[in-house]
Protein backbone atom coordinates (compact mmCIF):
# COMPACT_ATOMS: atom_id res chain seq x y z
CA UNK A 1 0.00 0.00 0.00
CA UNK A 2 1.00 3.15 -0.77
CA UNK A 3 1.56 6.43 1.18
CA UNK A 4 -1.48 8.62 0.52
CA UNK A 5 -1.50 12.32 1.19
CA UNK A 6 -4.77 15.13 1.20
CA UNK A 7 -3.60 18.08 -1.23
CA UNK A 8 -6.71 19.97 -1.23
CA UNK A 9 -9.84 20.78 0.63
CA UNK A 10 -13.11 22.89 0.73
CA UNK A 11 -16.19 23.10 2.67
CA UNK A 12 -18.77 25.24 1.75
CA UNK A 13 -20.62 27.37 4.61
CA UNK A 14 -23.18 24.72 6.22
CA UNK A 15 -26.81 26.25 6.34
CA UNK A 16 -29.88 26.61 4.34
CA UNK A 17 -29.71 26.76 0.19
CA UNK A 18 -33.35 26.77 -0.87
CA UNK A 19 -32.77 28.20 -4.06
CA UNK A 20 -29.15 25.97 -5.42
CA UNK A 21 -29.91 22.10 -6.44
CA UNK A 22 -27.45 19.87 -4.02
CA UNK A 23 -25.28 19.31 -6.82
CA UNK A 24 -24.39 22.85 -7.13
CA UNK A 25 -23.85 23.12 -3.38
CA UNK A 26 -21.17 19.48 -3.99
CA UNK A 27 -19.65 21.02 -7.38
CA UNK A 28 -18.86 24.85 -5.55
CA UNK A 29 -17.32 22.33 -2.82
CA UNK A 30 -15.27 20.50 -5.30
CA UNK A 31 -14.26 23.27 -7.40
CA UNK A 32 -13.19 25.28 -4.29
CA UNK A 33 -11.01 21.82 -3.09
CA UNK A 34 -9.59 21.85 -6.88
CA UNK A 35 -8.31 25.51 -6.41
CA UNK A 36 -6.91 25.02 -3.14
CA UNK A 37 -5.20 21.87 -4.47
CA UNK A 38 -3.79 23.84 -7.26
CA UNK A 39 -5.07 21.05 -9.25
CA UNK A 40 -7.25 21.01 -13.03
CA UNK A 41 -10.62 18.56 -12.96
CA UNK A 42 -8.90 16.99 -16.00
CA UNK A 43 -6.04 15.57 -13.61
CA UNK A 44 -8.95 13.75 -11.49
CA UNK A 45 -8.92 10.08 -12.04
CA UNK A 46 -11.89 9.39 -10.32
CA UNK A 47 -14.63 10.69 -8.10
CA UNK A 48 -16.21 9.32 -5.11
CA UNK A 49 -19.44 11.00 -3.96
CA UNK A 50 -21.34 10.53 -0.43
CA UNK A 51 -24.58 11.36 -0.41
CA UNK A 52 -27.42 9.91 1.42
CA UNK A 53 -30.66 11.10 0.57
CA UNK A 54 -29.73 11.71 -3.38
CA UNK A 55 -27.57 8.53 -3.87
CA UNK A 56 -27.79 7.20 -7.44
CA UNK A 57 -26.02 9.38 -9.45
CA UNK A 58 -24.85 12.28 -7.39
CA UNK A 59 -21.54 12.18 -8.34
CA UNK A 60 -22.66 11.92 -12.14
CA UNK A 61 -24.94 14.98 -11.07
CA UNK A 62 -21.64 16.69 -10.13
CA UNK A 63 -19.47 16.36 -12.97
CA UNK A 64 -22.85 17.54 -14.72
CA UNK A 65 -21.92 20.74 -13.01
CA UNK A 66 -18.46 20.95 -12.82
CA UNK A 67 -16.83 19.09 -15.66
CA UNK A 68 -17.92 15.73 -17.95
CA UNK A 69 -14.50 14.21 -17.83
CA UNK A 70 -15.90 10.66 -18.49
CA UNK A 71 -14.33 9.37 -15.42
CA UNK A 72 -15.19 6.57 -13.19
CA UNK A 73 -17.66 7.51 -10.48
CA UNK A 74 -18.75 5.96 -7.26
CA UNK A 75 -21.43 6.77 -5.42
CA UNK A 76 -21.69 6.26 -1.46
CA UNK A 77 -24.27 6.07 1.30
CA UNK A 78 -23.35 4.66 4.68
CA UNK A 79 -25.92 6.57 7.14
CA UNK A 80 -24.21 9.69 8.94
CA UNK A 81 -20.21 8.05 7.78
CA UNK A 82 -21.60 8.42 4.54
CA UNK A 83 -19.05 11.27 3.45
CA UNK A 84 -16.17 9.66 5.35
CA UNK A 85 -16.78 6.23 3.88
CA UNK A 86 -16.67 8.22 0.23
CA UNK A 87 -13.27 9.63 1.68
CA UNK A 88 -11.74 5.98 2.80
CA UNK A 89 -12.75 4.45 -0.82
CA UNK A 90 -11.50 7.80 -2.04
CA UNK A 91 -8.08 6.66 -0.19
CA UNK A 92 -8.05 2.84 -0.94
CA UNK A 93 -8.34 3.93 -4.73
CA UNK A 94 -4.75 5.67 -4.28
CA UNK A 95 -3.23 3.44 -1.54
CA UNK A 96 -3.67 0.04 -4.12
CA UNK A 97 -1.67 1.92 -6.95
CA UNK A 98 -5.02 2.19 -8.90
CA UNK A 99 -4.69 6.09 -9.28
CA UNK A 100 -2.79 8.83 -8.73
CA UNK A 101 -4.87 11.80 -7.54
CA UNK A 102 -8.84 11.52 -7.15
CA UNK A 103 -11.53 13.26 -5.18
CA UNK A 104 -13.80 12.48 -2.92
CA UNK A 105 -17.15 15.29 -1.93
CA UNK A 106 -19.79 14.56 0.37
CA UNK A 107 -23.27 16.52 -0.35
CA UNK A 108 -26.26 16.63 1.50
CA UNK A 109 -29.80 19.16 1.49
CA UNK A 110 -31.75 18.36 4.72
CA UNK A 111 -33.95 21.25 3.96
CA UNK A 112 -35.89 22.31 6.96
CA UNK A 113 -37.80 18.70 7.58
CA UNK A 114 -36.28 17.84 10.77
CA UNK A 115 -35.87 13.73 11.81
CA UNK A 116 -39.12 14.05 13.71
CA UNK A 117 -41.46 13.56 10.87
CA UNK A 118 -43.51 10.30 10.81
CA UNK A 119 -42.52 7.86 8.57
CA UNK A 120 -44.49 5.06 6.66
CA UNK A 121 -48.54 4.31 7.92
CA UNK A 122 -49.39 6.10 11.14
CA UNK A 123 -51.62 3.43 11.72
CA UNK A 124 -48.41 0.78 11.58
CA UNK A 125 -46.24 3.17 12.93
CA UNK A 126 -43.80 1.74 15.96
CA UNK A 127 -42.84 5.17 16.42
CA UNK A 128 -44.20 6.38 19.98
CA UNK A 129 -45.96 3.24 20.01
CA UNK A 130 -43.55 0.73 21.40
CA UNK A 131 -40.48 2.86 22.17
CA UNK A 132 -38.80 5.56 20.42
CA UNK A 133 -36.50 4.43 17.38
CA UNK A 134 -35.45 8.14 16.39
CA UNK A 135 -32.14 9.80 16.69
CA UNK A 136 -33.06 11.89 19.93
CA UNK A 137 -34.26 8.84 21.94
CA UNK A 138 -31.21 6.32 21.15
CA UNK A 139 -28.64 9.67 22.28
CA UNK A 140 -31.04 10.08 24.99
CA UNK A 141 -30.48 6.87 26.26
CA UNK A 142 -27.01 6.38 25.27
CA UNK A 143 -26.38 9.20 27.31
CA UNK A 144 -28.46 7.35 30.51
CA UNK A 145 -26.83 4.71 30.15
CA UNK A 146 -23.42 6.56 31.26
CA UNK A 147 -25.13 8.24 33.93
CA UNK A 148 -26.15 4.99 35.10
CA UNK A 149 -22.85 3.51 34.60
CA UNK A 150 -21.06 6.46 36.45
CA UNK A 151 -23.11 8.99 37.64
CA UNK A 152 -22.60 11.53 34.97
CA UNK A 153 -25.13 14.76 35.40
CA UNK A 154 -26.98 16.09 32.81
CA UNK A 155 -25.03 19.36 33.34
CA UNK A 156 -21.49 17.68 32.16
CA UNK A 157 -23.27 16.38 29.17
CA UNK A 158 -24.35 20.07 29.03
CA UNK A 159 -20.95 21.36 29.27
CA UNK A 160 -20.25 20.04 25.17
CA UNK A 161 -22.98 22.43 23.95
CA UNK A 162 -21.12 24.97 25.96
CA UNK A 163 -17.63 23.89 24.68
CA UNK A 164 -18.66 23.44 21.19
CA UNK A 165 -20.75 26.68 20.81
CA UNK A 166 -17.82 28.45 21.89
CA UNK A 167 -15.64 27.43 19.67
CA UNK A 168 -18.21 28.10 16.77
CA UNK A 169 -17.65 31.87 17.48
CA UNK A 170 -14.65 31.41 15.51
CA UNK A 171 -15.62 29.26 12.67
CA UNK A 172 -17.02 31.54 9.90
CA UNK A 173 -18.36 28.06 7.86
CA UNK A 174 -20.34 26.89 10.86
CA UNK A 175 -24.26 27.15 10.36
CA UNK A 176 -25.08 29.05 14.19
CA UNK A 177 -21.65 31.26 15.70
CA UNK A 178 -23.34 31.82 18.68
CA UNK A 179 -22.50 31.24 22.50
CA UNK A 180 -24.79 29.21 24.65
CA UNK A 181 -23.70 29.60 27.81
CA UNK A 182 -24.42 26.98 30.73
CA UNK A 183 -27.83 27.95 32.28
CA UNK A 184 -29.41 28.51 28.54
CA UNK A 185 -28.22 25.39 27.18
CA UNK A 186 -30.00 23.59 30.80
CA UNK A 187 -32.98 25.75 30.59
CA UNK A 188 -33.88 25.20 26.70
CA UNK A 189 -36.86 23.24 25.14
CA UNK A 190 -36.18 19.55 26.05
CA UNK A 191 -35.92 17.10 23.46
CA UNK A 192 -35.15 13.76 24.86
CA UNK A 193 -34.15 13.76 28.24
CA UNK A 194 -31.17 14.83 29.18
CA UNK A 195 -30.46 16.51 25.70
CA UNK A 196 -32.43 19.94 25.36
CA UNK A 197 -31.97 21.63 21.97
CA UNK A 198 -29.02 22.97 22.38
CA UNK A 199 -27.86 19.50 22.90
CA UNK A 200 -28.85 18.47 19.36
CA UNK A 201 -27.22 19.00 15.57
CA UNK A 202 -29.21 20.92 13.60
CA UNK A 203 -30.23 19.66 10.19
CA UNK A 204 -28.94 21.50 6.68
CA UNK A 205 -27.20 21.78 3.93
CA UNK A 206 -23.84 21.31 2.93
CA UNK A 207 -21.16 20.32 1.01
CA UNK A 208 -16.84 19.81 1.78
CA UNK A 209 -14.60 17.91 -0.68
CA UNK A 210 -11.06 16.68 -0.49
CA UNK A 211 -8.55 16.20 -3.17
CA UNK A 212 -6.68 12.80 -2.40
CA UNK A 213 -2.56 12.09 -4.19
CA UNK A 214 -0.05 9.56 -3.59
CA UNK A 215 3.02 10.75 -1.10
CA UNK A 216 5.22 10.63 -3.95
CA UNK A 217 3.78 12.89 -6.51
CA UNK A 218 1.89 15.23 -3.81
CA UNK A 219 4.88 17.78 -3.51
CA UNK A 220 4.35 18.30 -7.52
CA UNK A 221 1.14 20.16 -5.94
CA UNK A 222 1.68 21.52 -2.44
CA UNK A 223 4.37 22.28 0.07
CA UNK A 224 2.29 20.75 2.94
CA UNK A 225 1.20 17.73 1.84
CA UNK A 226 -1.33 15.58 4.77
CA UNK A 227 -0.66 12.67 5.22
CA UNK A 228 -3.70 9.80 5.74
CA UNK A 229 -2.07 8.23 8.66
CA UNK A 230 -5.04 5.49 9.07
CA UNK A 231 -8.43 5.03 7.38
CA UNK A 232 -10.55 2.67 9.12
CA UNK A 233 -14.42 1.84 8.90
CA UNK A 234 -16.16 -0.83 11.09
CA UNK A 235 -19.51 -2.27 11.32
CA UNK A 236 -20.83 -3.16 14.51
CA UNK A 237 -20.51 -6.58 16.04
CA UNK A 238 -22.67 -8.44 18.10
CA UNK A 239 -23.20 -6.76 21.59
CA UNK A 240 -26.49 -7.75 23.96
CA UNK A 241 -28.43 -5.58 23.22
CA UNK A 242 -27.69 -3.56 20.04
CA UNK A 243 -31.08 -4.96 18.14
CA UNK A 244 -33.14 -2.86 20.34
CA UNK A 245 -30.77 -0.08 22.19
CA UNK A 246 -28.51 0.87 18.58
CA UNK A 247 -24.83 0.32 20.42
CA UNK A 248 -22.43 3.32 19.48
CA UNK A 249 -19.71 2.68 21.78
CA UNK A 250 -18.28 -0.72 20.70
CA UNK A 251 -17.65 -0.24 17.17
CA UNK A 252 -15.73 3.22 17.81
CA UNK A 253 -13.79 1.49 20.28
CA UNK A 254 -12.91 -1.27 17.79
CA UNK A 255 -12.26 1.40 15.07
CA UNK A 256 -10.23 3.47 17.24
CA UNK A 257 -8.04 0.28 18.28
CA UNK A 258 -7.04 -0.63 14.93
CA UNK A 259 -6.32 3.08 13.63
CA UNK A 260 -4.15 3.83 16.63
CA UNK A 261 -2.38 0.72 15.04
CA UNK A 262 -2.23 1.73 11.80
CA UNK A 263 -0.58 5.29 12.71
CA UNK A 264 1.81 3.89 15.02
CA UNK A 265 0.34 6.53 17.59
CA UNK A 266 -1.85 6.59 20.51
CA UNK A 267 -4.43 9.11 22.24
CA UNK A 268 -2.13 10.78 23.53
CA UNK A 269 -0.01 11.92 20.19
CA UNK A 270 -3.23 13.64 19.29
CA UNK A 271 -3.46 17.30 18.84
CA UNK A 272 -7.35 17.37 18.16
CA UNK A 273 -10.24 15.12 17.12
CA UNK A 274 -13.13 16.15 15.36
CA UNK A 275 -15.82 13.79 16.55
CA UNK A 276 -19.31 12.83 16.38
CA UNK A 277 -21.47 15.04 18.68
CA UNK A 278 -24.69 14.95 16.91
CA UNK A 279 -25.97 15.19 20.49
CA UNK A 280 -24.00 16.06 23.66
CA UNK A 281 -24.08 13.03 25.14
CA UNK A 282 -22.63 11.44 22.14
CA UNK A 283 -19.17 13.59 22.68
CA UNK A 284 -18.69 12.40 26.30
CA UNK A 285 -18.95 8.53 25.39
CA UNK A 286 -16.64 9.27 22.46
CA UNK A 287 -14.00 11.02 24.75
CA UNK A 288 -14.03 7.27 26.20
CA UNK A 289 -14.68 5.08 23.05
CA UNK A 290 -11.32 6.84 21.67
CA UNK A 291 -9.31 6.90 24.86
CA UNK A 292 -9.07 10.13 25.47
CA UNK A 293 -9.75 10.01 28.95
CA UNK A 294 -9.83 6.94 31.17
CA UNK A 295 -13.45 5.26 31.68
CA UNK A 296 -16.22 6.78 33.36
CA UNK A 297 -13.76 10.52 33.75
CA UNK A 298 -15.65 11.87 30.41
CA UNK A 299 -17.88 14.12 32.60
CA UNK A 300 -14.41 15.07 34.83
CA UNK A 301 -12.35 15.37 31.46
CA UNK A 302 -15.18 18.52 30.16
CA UNK A 303 -14.76 19.94 33.38
CA UNK A 304 -11.59 19.85 33.57
CA UNK A 305 -10.66 22.17 30.56
CA UNK A 306 -8.62 19.70 28.70
CA UNK A 307 -10.48 19.42 25.25
CA UNK A 308 -11.15 23.08 25.49
CA UNK A 309 -9.12 24.99 22.70
CA UNK A 310 -5.91 25.71 24.50
CA UNK A 311 -6.67 23.33 27.44
CA UNK A 312 -8.86 25.50 29.60
CA UNK A 313 -11.97 26.71 30.02
CA UNK A 314 -12.65 30.08 29.61
CA UNK A 315 -12.76 32.72 32.24
CA UNK A 316 -16.10 34.05 31.93
CA UNK A 317 -17.14 30.06 32.11
CA UNK A 318 -15.11 28.80 35.12
CA UNK A 319 -17.72 30.01 37.83
CA UNK A 320 -20.30 27.51 35.81
CA UNK A 321 -18.20 24.65 35.44
CA UNK A 322 -16.29 25.04 38.91
CA UNK A 323 -19.18 22.82 40.70
CA UNK A 324 -18.69 20.11 37.74
CA UNK A 325 -14.93 19.84 38.21
CA UNK A 326 -12.80 17.45 40.32
CA UNK A 327 -9.43 19.22 41.30
CA UNK A 328 -7.77 15.99 41.89
CA UNK A 329 -8.28 14.82 38.10
CA UNK A 330 -5.22 14.78 35.93
CA UNK A 331 -6.42 14.86 32.06
CA UNK A 332 -4.96 11.71 30.40
CA UNK A 333 -4.97 13.91 26.80
CA UNK A 334 -4.59 17.13 26.17
CA UNK A 335 -6.59 16.86 22.96
CA UNK A 336 -8.54 19.19 21.86
CA UNK A 337 -11.86 18.19 20.74
CA UNK A 338 -14.45 19.81 18.14
CA UNK A 339 -11.99 23.31 17.58
CA UNK A 340 -14.65 24.16 14.45
CA UNK A 341 -17.92 23.83 16.84
CA UNK A 342 -18.44 20.15 16.31
CA UNK A 343 -22.01 18.91 14.55
CA UNK A 344 -23.29 20.99 17.28
CA UNK A 345 -22.85 24.16 15.76
CA UNK A 346 -21.17 23.41 12.49
CA UNK A 347 -24.54 21.90 11.29
CA UNK A 348 -24.98 17.76 9.94
CA UNK A 349 -25.87 17.94 6.77
CA UNK A 350 -25.47 13.85 6.32
CA UNK A 351 -23.20 13.25 3.59
CA UNK A 352 -21.04 16.15 4.12
CA UNK A 353 -20.33 15.16 7.54
CA UNK A 354 -17.11 13.23 6.96
CA UNK A 355 -15.43 15.00 4.65
CA UNK A 356 -16.40 18.74 6.27
CA UNK A 357 -14.39 16.99 9.47
CA UNK A 358 -11.41 16.19 7.34
CA UNK A 359 -11.26 19.92 5.89
CA UNK A 360 -10.78 21.27 9.42
CA UNK A 361 -8.29 18.98 10.54
CA UNK A 362 -6.54 19.85 7.16
CA UNK A 363 -6.59 23.71 7.97
CA UNK A 364 -5.43 22.92 11.52
CA UNK A 365 -2.48 20.94 10.37
CA UNK A 366 -1.48 23.75 7.74
CA UNK A 367 -2.13 26.48 10.02
CA UNK A 368 -5.06 28.01 8.49
CA UNK A 369 -7.73 28.12 10.90
CA UNK A 370 -8.09 31.47 11.84
CA UNK A 371 -8.78 32.44 14.92
CA UNK A 372 -9.80 28.87 16.39
CA UNK A 373 -6.22 27.75 15.18
CA UNK A 374 -4.96 24.54 17.77
CA UNK A 375 -1.43 25.75 18.38
CA UNK A 376 0.96 23.96 16.73
CA UNK A 377 -1.32 20.80 15.91
CA UNK A 378 0.62 17.72 14.46
CA UNK A 379 -1.65 15.23 14.57
CA UNK A 380 -5.40 14.71 14.26
CA UNK A 381 -8.20 12.59 13.99
CA UNK A 382 -11.49 12.51 12.40
CA UNK A 383 -14.42 10.51 13.87
CA UNK A 384 -17.98 9.90 12.06
CA UNK A 385 -20.32 7.11 13.22
CA UNK A 386 -23.64 6.73 11.38
CA UNK A 387 -26.29 4.36 13.09
CA UNK A 388 -27.26 0.79 11.86
CA UNK A 389 -24.06 1.36 11.99
CA UNK A 390 -20.62 2.14 10.87
CA UNK A 391 -17.84 3.91 12.08
CA UNK A 392 -14.87 6.05 10.39
CA UNK A 393 -11.69 7.12 11.78
CA UNK A 394 -9.42 9.10 9.70
CA UNK A 395 -6.12 10.28 11.15
CA UNK A 396 -4.07 13.05 9.61
CA UNK A 397 -0.30 13.87 10.18
CA UNK A 398 1.63 16.85 9.32
CA UNK B 1 -29.47 8.08 9.89
CA UNK B 2 -32.02 5.70 8.90
CA UNK B 3 -32.37 3.34 11.89
CA UNK B 4 -33.62 -0.41 11.86
CA UNK B 5 -37.21 -0.05 11.41
CA UNK B 6 -38.40 -1.86 14.17
CA UNK B 7 -36.15 -3.62 17.05
CA UNK B 8 -36.73 -7.08 15.80
CA UNK B 9 -34.15 -7.61 13.76
CA UNK B 10 -34.04 -8.03 9.94
CA UNK B 11 -34.23 -11.66 9.45
CA UNK B 12 -36.81 -11.18 11.62
CA UNK B 13 -38.44 -8.16 9.51
CA UNK B 14 -37.98 -10.33 6.29
CA UNK B 15 -40.43 -13.13 7.69
CA UNK B 16 -42.96 -10.98 8.98
CA UNK B 17 -43.17 -8.99 5.41
CA UNK B 18 -43.35 -12.20 3.98
CA UNK B 19 -46.41 -12.90 6.41
CA UNK B 20 -48.21 -9.75 5.77
CA UNK B 21 -47.55 -10.12 1.84
CA UNK B 22 -49.38 -13.79 2.15
CA UNK B 23 -51.88 -11.85 4.27
CA UNK B 24 -52.65 -9.18 1.44
CA UNK B 25 -52.69 -11.99 -1.20
CA UNK B 26 -55.32 -14.18 0.38
CA UNK B 27 -57.70 -11.45 1.69
CA UNK B 28 -57.49 -9.31 -2.24
CA UNK B 29 -58.96 -12.48 -3.11
CA UNK B 30 -61.87 -12.41 -0.59
CA UNK B 31 -64.03 -9.06 -1.77
CA UNK B 32 -65.12 -8.52 1.52
CA UNK B 33 -62.17 -8.73 3.64
CA UNK B 34 -63.91 -8.60 7.44
CA UNK B 35 -61.61 -6.11 9.75
CA UNK B 36 -58.74 -8.13 11.67
CA UNK B 37 -57.25 -7.51 14.85
CA UNK B 38 -53.28 -7.47 14.62
CA UNK B 39 -49.93 -7.25 16.32
CA UNK B 40 -48.07 -4.08 15.74
CA UNK B 41 -44.99 -5.93 15.94
CA UNK B 42 -44.51 -9.69 14.54
CA UNK B 43 -42.85 -11.05 18.21
CA UNK B 44 -46.54 -10.46 20.18
CA UNK B 45 -48.62 -13.08 20.10
CA UNK B 46 -51.98 -12.12 20.27
CA UNK B 47 -54.70 -14.52 22.74
CA UNK B 48 -58.00 -14.91 22.43
CA UNK B 49 -58.27 -12.06 25.12
CA UNK B 50 -55.69 -9.30 26.07
CA UNK B 51 -54.73 -10.52 29.10
CA UNK B 52 -53.43 -14.05 26.92
CA UNK B 53 -51.11 -11.71 24.45
CA UNK B 54 -47.64 -12.68 25.27
CA UNK B 55 -44.01 -11.73 23.66
CA UNK B 56 -42.78 -14.27 21.33
CA UNK B 57 -39.06 -14.88 20.77
CA UNK B 58 -36.78 -17.88 19.39
CA UNK B 59 -32.96 -19.67 20.80
CA UNK B 60 -30.49 -20.30 19.00
CA UNK B 61 -29.79 -24.34 19.60
CA UNK B 62 -26.56 -23.80 18.53
CA UNK B 63 -25.31 -20.93 20.77
CA UNK B 64 -28.37 -21.27 23.12
CA UNK B 65 -28.49 -17.06 21.97
CA UNK B 66 -31.71 -15.81 22.53
CA UNK B 67 -33.76 -13.19 20.13
CA UNK B 68 -37.06 -10.87 20.45
CA UNK B 69 -38.97 -12.79 17.44
CA UNK B 70 -38.71 -15.19 14.55
CA UNK B 71 -34.79 -15.42 13.44
CA UNK B 72 -33.66 -16.61 9.98
CA UNK B 73 -30.14 -17.11 11.30
CA UNK B 74 -27.97 -15.88 14.15
CA UNK B 75 -26.16 -13.26 14.05
CA UNK B 76 -24.02 -14.18 16.95
CA UNK B 77 -22.84 -17.27 15.89
CA UNK B 78 -23.35 -16.91 12.05
CA UNK B 79 -25.64 -20.83 12.20
CA UNK B 80 -28.88 -21.48 10.54
CA UNK B 81 -30.03 -22.37 14.72
CA UNK B 82 -32.21 -24.29 13.92
CA UNK B 83 -34.68 -22.19 16.24
CA UNK B 84 -36.62 -22.76 18.99
CA UNK B 85 -39.82 -20.84 19.58
CA UNK B 86 -39.57 -19.23 23.33
CA UNK B 87 -41.99 -17.18 25.36
CA UNK B 88 -40.80 -14.03 26.69
CA UNK B 89 -41.60 -13.27 30.07
CA UNK B 90 -44.05 -10.60 31.16
CA UNK B 91 -41.63 -9.22 34.01
CA UNK B 92 -38.42 -7.25 33.33
CA UNK B 93 -36.41 -4.65 34.50
CA UNK B 94 -36.12 -0.57 32.71
CA UNK B 95 -32.53 -0.75 31.50
CA UNK B 96 -32.24 3.12 30.35
CA UNK B 97 -34.99 5.52 29.56
CA UNK B 98 -35.51 8.91 28.37
CA UNK B 99 -38.31 11.14 28.11
CA UNK B 100 -39.70 12.41 24.51
CA UNK B 101 -40.94 15.47 24.42
CA UNK B 102 -40.54 16.36 20.52
CA UNK B 103 -42.45 13.37 19.09
CA UNK B 104 -44.04 12.19 16.36
CA UNK B 105 -47.20 14.28 15.20
CA UNK B 106 -50.10 11.40 15.88
CA UNK B 107 -47.99 10.76 19.16
CA UNK B 108 -48.94 12.00 22.68
CA UNK B 109 -45.91 13.80 24.10
CA UNK B 110 -44.01 13.90 26.69
CA UNK B 111 -43.87 9.80 27.38
CA UNK B 112 -41.04 7.77 28.02
CA UNK B 113 -39.15 5.65 25.73
CA UNK B 114 -37.31 2.64 27.41
CA UNK B 115 -35.50 -0.40 26.68
CA UNK B 116 -36.68 -3.68 29.21
CA UNK B 117 -34.52 -6.35 29.87
CA UNK B 118 -36.63 -9.66 30.30
CA UNK B 119 -34.99 -12.69 32.12
CA UNK B 120 -34.44 -14.74 28.95
CA UNK B 121 -31.67 -12.09 28.25
CA UNK B 122 -33.40 -9.61 25.10
CA UNK B 123 -34.43 -6.29 25.48
CA UNK B 124 -36.93 -4.80 24.08
CA UNK B 125 -38.04 -1.37 23.16
CA UNK B 126 -41.28 0.49 25.33
CA UNK B 127 -43.04 2.79 26.20
CA UNK B 128 -43.59 2.96 30.32
CA UNK B 129 -47.41 3.91 30.99
CA UNK B 130 -48.74 4.61 34.37
CA UNK B 131 -46.15 6.88 36.13
CA UNK B 132 -45.73 10.88 35.41
CA UNK B 133 -43.29 11.28 32.90
CA UNK B 134 -40.50 13.28 35.39
CA UNK B 135 -37.10 12.16 35.63
CA UNK B 136 -37.34 12.06 39.29
CA UNK B 137 -39.62 9.23 38.70
CA UNK B 138 -37.52 6.63 37.04
CA UNK B 139 -35.38 3.88 38.08
CA UNK B 140 -32.30 1.92 36.37
CA UNK B 141 -33.51 -1.40 37.45
CA UNK B 142 -37.16 -0.53 38.26
CA UNK B 143 -39.30 -3.31 37.72
CA UNK B 144 -42.01 -3.40 35.23
CA UNK B 145 -44.76 -5.54 33.88
CA UNK B 146 -45.99 -6.22 30.57
CA UNK B 147 -49.72 -5.62 29.19
CA UNK B 148 -51.41 -5.07 25.55
CA UNK B 149 -53.65 -2.92 24.42
CA UNK B 150 -55.74 -1.71 20.98
CA UNK B 151 -53.68 1.36 19.68
CA UNK B 152 -54.50 2.56 16.48
CA UNK B 153 -56.88 1.32 13.20
CA UNK B 154 -55.93 1.81 9.55
CA UNK B 155 -58.41 3.05 6.61
CA UNK B 156 -59.60 -0.95 6.11
CA UNK B 157 -60.72 -0.86 9.74
CA UNK B 158 -58.41 -3.52 10.80
CA UNK B 159 -57.05 -2.52 14.73
CA UNK B 160 -53.43 -2.93 15.50
CA UNK B 161 -52.30 -3.60 19.65
CA UNK B 162 -49.07 -2.87 21.15
CA UNK B 163 -47.36 -3.64 23.95
CA UNK B 164 -46.45 -1.42 26.63
CA UNK B 165 -44.91 -1.54 30.53
CA UNK B 166 -45.58 -0.11 33.48
CA UNK B 167 -44.66 -0.31 37.27
CA UNK B 168 -44.66 -3.87 38.71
Amino acid sequence: MREVAVIGVSMIKFGRYPDRDVSQLAAQAGHEALRDAGVEMKAIESLYSGNLYATSGSGQRILQQMGQTGIPVINVANACATGSTAFREAYFAIASGAYDIVMAVGSEQMGKQGLLGSRGDPATSLEGRVGSYMMPAVFGMAGMEHSKQYGTQQEHFALASVKNHFHSTQNPLAQYQRESPLDEVMNGRMIAYPNTLLMCCPTGDGAAAAILCSMDKARQYTTQPIKVAASVLTSDPYTDRDLTLPDINTLTRNAARIAYEQAGIGPEDLSQVELHDCFATAELLHYENLGLCEEGMAGKHIASGAPWIGNRIPTKYQEDVAPFQDKTYKPKTTTVVNASGGLLSKGHPLGATGVANIAEIVWHLRGQAGARQVEGSKVGMAHVIGLCSACTLNILQK
Amino acid sequence: MTLRSHGCGSAACALSMVNRRKKKEESSLAETAAPELRPLVPYLTLGETRDKDFLNGSRCTKCNTNYVGPRLYCSKCSSEGPFEPIRLSPEGEVHVWTIIHQATPYVQAPYIAAIVDLPEGVSVNTNIVGIEPKPENMNFGMKVKMFTEKVSEDREGNSYVAYRFQPA
